[in-house]
């Protein structure tokens, strides 16, 4: 030690030095994790590569080699492009709204609006009046949403479901079966263990049936089976009725995540509620929901994100959602090239990322708030 | 139980079939006029023949013929409520009334004419089955294939067709066989197979997306006859005749030479052919339930066949279809309309 001595007797300690370079800072990192050793450091070189390789692949595809403005697909009839931009900006407002007419696309604007300010007032909790917007989105939003994007209400012009497409649809239906499956999701999970035998087997008959079906098959039987046995001129839009296939199908899944989370509910805490003389409304919407909801949150992420993107399906009966819009942009001639498919997929995955990823980032933060009790 | 089900089930079928049977009951022309527009059924994305423009209209052959019929009974081809059907759904939404037509690359077969209770008005395009190879093998006719590797469709009439050609011919070849478009195009284009075989329409829109589309020829030969036309259902004369003669229209429109732009002065022609076409002469469209310049509605909305035909497909759209046997009959194809006499 280099301990100098001031006065005699006391020993003061000098200030510790620094760290040698080689164990802080970047480069004390780097050597620590990835330069340990020769073969971890062979592994780092191999994987940078791979990654430099892979980025620049990607870059060259989406930028470089990219064509970005023209008028048809004979700008990207080359054999060396990369994406086909154009074809995504002459298309693009058909990617998100389908066929609504133009003039009346304000509509489907302001319709996300106000979902959007009704959902940040229920999420952020910053924003106070949580009753009102709890209140206002189960009564007020689907019905004026109906009335906005369908029309025929404060005088606005009817626009048919078959011109709704794209992003819109996708939306459309993955909110209306999020928002659906819910409630149909605790009723269901509630009824399978309720004591009472009927409301028990009409749960497990309806869980177990829809559950094991594939959606396609929910989705086939509402388009082509339903119609036959309707009679004549009886018809239900058809997206409506896919809409409802999904909402119960979800709904099923949504059960047995709910009832997970019911089960995993101490005896003790439904003693308690009873012993408090509470009613069963208030036992499970005070007690025992608000625990079994919290505890389940990453599984009902899942479904709602998983649902988000079966909505695809629904291209198979004839509704184009954002994917189906995309491959019927795809058999427009006028844009037939090499790369025009991979940039139309391209695009379509992105979107259906930047809806799931947002999903799934604001559970992950919903389940940090309301984990504060138990944070281990 | 499992007589409970049974007899529910056989409650359903019964219940379909008094529903199907009050459908084809009713005129289907009545319920179009009151309805204000003509459903027909169509492709979800067939190049050339159905699929969606840059501004989202339906664009196409089939697409076309909808409007036809539309422009027939209303004097506007834009009364058309287009539903896009999936090749599965396409003939229950035809017999739940749900559409009043299909336009929509159907093949006209004996099974589909007879059994499934459907009645074909037409055949808007003769197509048939075709084979693409590169350039570089030098292969003029589908004669010199023998041996050859070719990429098909699984689980279609194209595998079949491609089974029955090459035997009737004596030859052999290897399938190289996979589920979508998609991956057939990746294939062909890597090498892995010598032919591509698909229906003709197909195989031109298909080569568009090959990187370099100069580098493949399709062979002359054709392989399979598929007739693609208008359907209806079975039971309703008066629709299934108003259908098949907007389709004689187009065609005797353009053996007239009457096109979208003179048939306005046609009105004063003195063609006696021409006169009833227009309906100067004669009480044809009453016979149809239509009026009497139906023909004239039809040649103003949408023109006809030849200019349908080059909008679409023809040789100056990226599809670059010759007519072929698309061809009226005194041109050397087989599109051949009864005189409206």
């Amino acid at each position: 030690m280099t301990g100098s001595t001031k006065a005699a007797g006391t020993f003061v300690a000098a200030a510790d030095l620094a760290p040698p370079r080689s164990e802080v800072g970047v480069i004390g990192w780097l050597s620590k994790n990835l330069f340990s050793s020769w073969s971890n450091s062979l592994i780092t070189l191999v994987c940078l590569w791979v990654t430099w390789r892979v980025v620049m692949g990607v870059l060259d595809w989406a930028v470089f080699s990219a064509v970005w403005t023209g008028n048809d697909g004979t700008v990207c009839q080359s054999a060396n492009v990369g994406a086909c931009w154009p074809f995504v900006t002459a298309k693009f407002g058909q990617f998100m709204y389908g066929r609504y007419p133009d003039s009346e696309r304000w509509r489907v604007l302001l319709t996300y609006g106000l979902t959007a300010v009704t959902l940040a007032g229920l999420m952020i909790p910053a924003i106070p009046g949580k009753k009102w917007f709890g209140i206002f989105a189960v009564v007020g939003l689907p019905f004026i949403s109906w009335g906005l994007l369908y029309g025929g209400m404060f005088g606005l012009p009817v626009v048919k479901t078959e011109f709704w497409g794209g992003l819109l649809v996708t939306l459309v239906v993955a909110t209306v079966g999020i928002a659906g499956s819910f409630p149909i999701g605790i009723i269901l999970a509630l009824g399978r263990r309720s004591e009472m035998p009927v409301a028990r087997w009409v749960s497990i008959f309806f869980i177990e049936v829809v559950r094991a079906v594939p959606l396609i098959t929910i989705l086939f039987m509402s388009s082509v089976m339903l119609p036959l046995f309707l009679p004549d001129g009886v018809s239900f839009d058809k997206l409506l009725r896919a809409l409802i296939g999904v909402m119960l199908f979800s709904g099923a899944y949504m059960a047995e995540t709910i009832r997970g989370g019911l089960q995993a509910i101490p005896r003790g805490q439904y003693e308690a509620a009873d012993s408090l003389g509470l009613s069963f409304p208030q036992k499970m919407g005070l007690i025992v929901l608000p625990q079994a909801l919290k505890l389940v949150i990453p599984g009902i992420v899942n479904s709602f994100v998983g649902l988000a993107k079966d909505t695809s399906l629904v291209l198979i009966i004839g509704i184009f959602d954002l994917l189906g819009i995309v491959q019927a942009g795809l058999t427009d001639a006028k844009w037939f090239a090499p790369g025009t498919a991979m940039t139309g997929y391209v695009f379509a995955a992105f979107v259906f990322w930047v809806i799931c990823f947002s999903i799934s980032r604001y559970s992950a933060w919903l389940e940090k708030r309301l984990s504060v009790g138990d944070r281990r | 139980m499992k007589k409970l089900l049974g007899l529910g089930l056989a409650g359903a079928v019964a219940f379909a079939g008094l529903a199907t049977g009050a459908s084809a009951q009713q005129k289907t022309l009545d319920t179009v006029k009151a309805r204000g527009t003509v459903n027909c059924g169509v492709a979800p994305g067939t190049p050339g023949f159905s699929n969606p423009d840059d501004k989202g209209n339906w664009t196409g052959l089939d697409v076309d013929f909808c409007r036809a019929v539309a422009a027939a009974i209303f004097d506007d081809p834009t009364k058309v409520s287009f539903k896009p059907l999936t090749a599965k759904e396409r003939f229950t939404a035809l017999q739940s009334g749900e559409v009043d037509m299909l336009s929509r690359v159907t093949t006209w077969t004996l099974s589909r004419d007879s059994a499934m209770g459907l009645a074909f008005a037409g055949v808007m395009y003769y197509d048939g089955q075709g084979l693409m190879v590169p350039t570089k093998l030098g292969v003029k006719s589908a004669k010199e294939l023998n041996g050859a590797s070719v990429c098909v469709a699984t689980g279609t009439t194209t595998e079949l067709n491609l089974a029955d050609y090459f035997r009737s011919n004596n030859m052999t070849y290897k399938p190289v066989v996979f589920e979508k478009a998609e991956e057939l195009n990746a294939a062909y284009e890597a090498g892995r197979c010598d032919v591509y075989t698909t229906d003709a329409s197909g195989l031109y829109a298909q080569r568009l997306r090959f990187k370099d589309p100069s580098a493949h020829i399709v062979l002359p030969e054709i392989i399979s006859k598929e007739p693609l036309g208008p359907v209806v259902r079975q039971g309703d004369f008066q629709w299934f005749t108003l259908v098949k003669w907007t389709y004689f229209a187009l065609l005797n429109g353009e053996e007239l030479g009457i096109t979208q732009a003179n048939v306005a002065d046609m009105a004063k022609s003195t063609n006696p052919e021409v006169k009833r076409f227009v309906g100067a002469e004669g009480e044809f469209g009453k016979g149809l339930g239509l009026t009497q310049d139906w023909a004239v509605r039809i040649i103003k909305g949408v023109g006809n066949y030849a200019e349908i035909y080059e909008r679409n497909v023809g040789p100056n759209t990226p599809l670059k279809i010759a007519r072929g046997i698309n061809n009226l009959w005194n041109k050397g194809g087989l599109q051949y309309a009864p005189p409206i006499r």
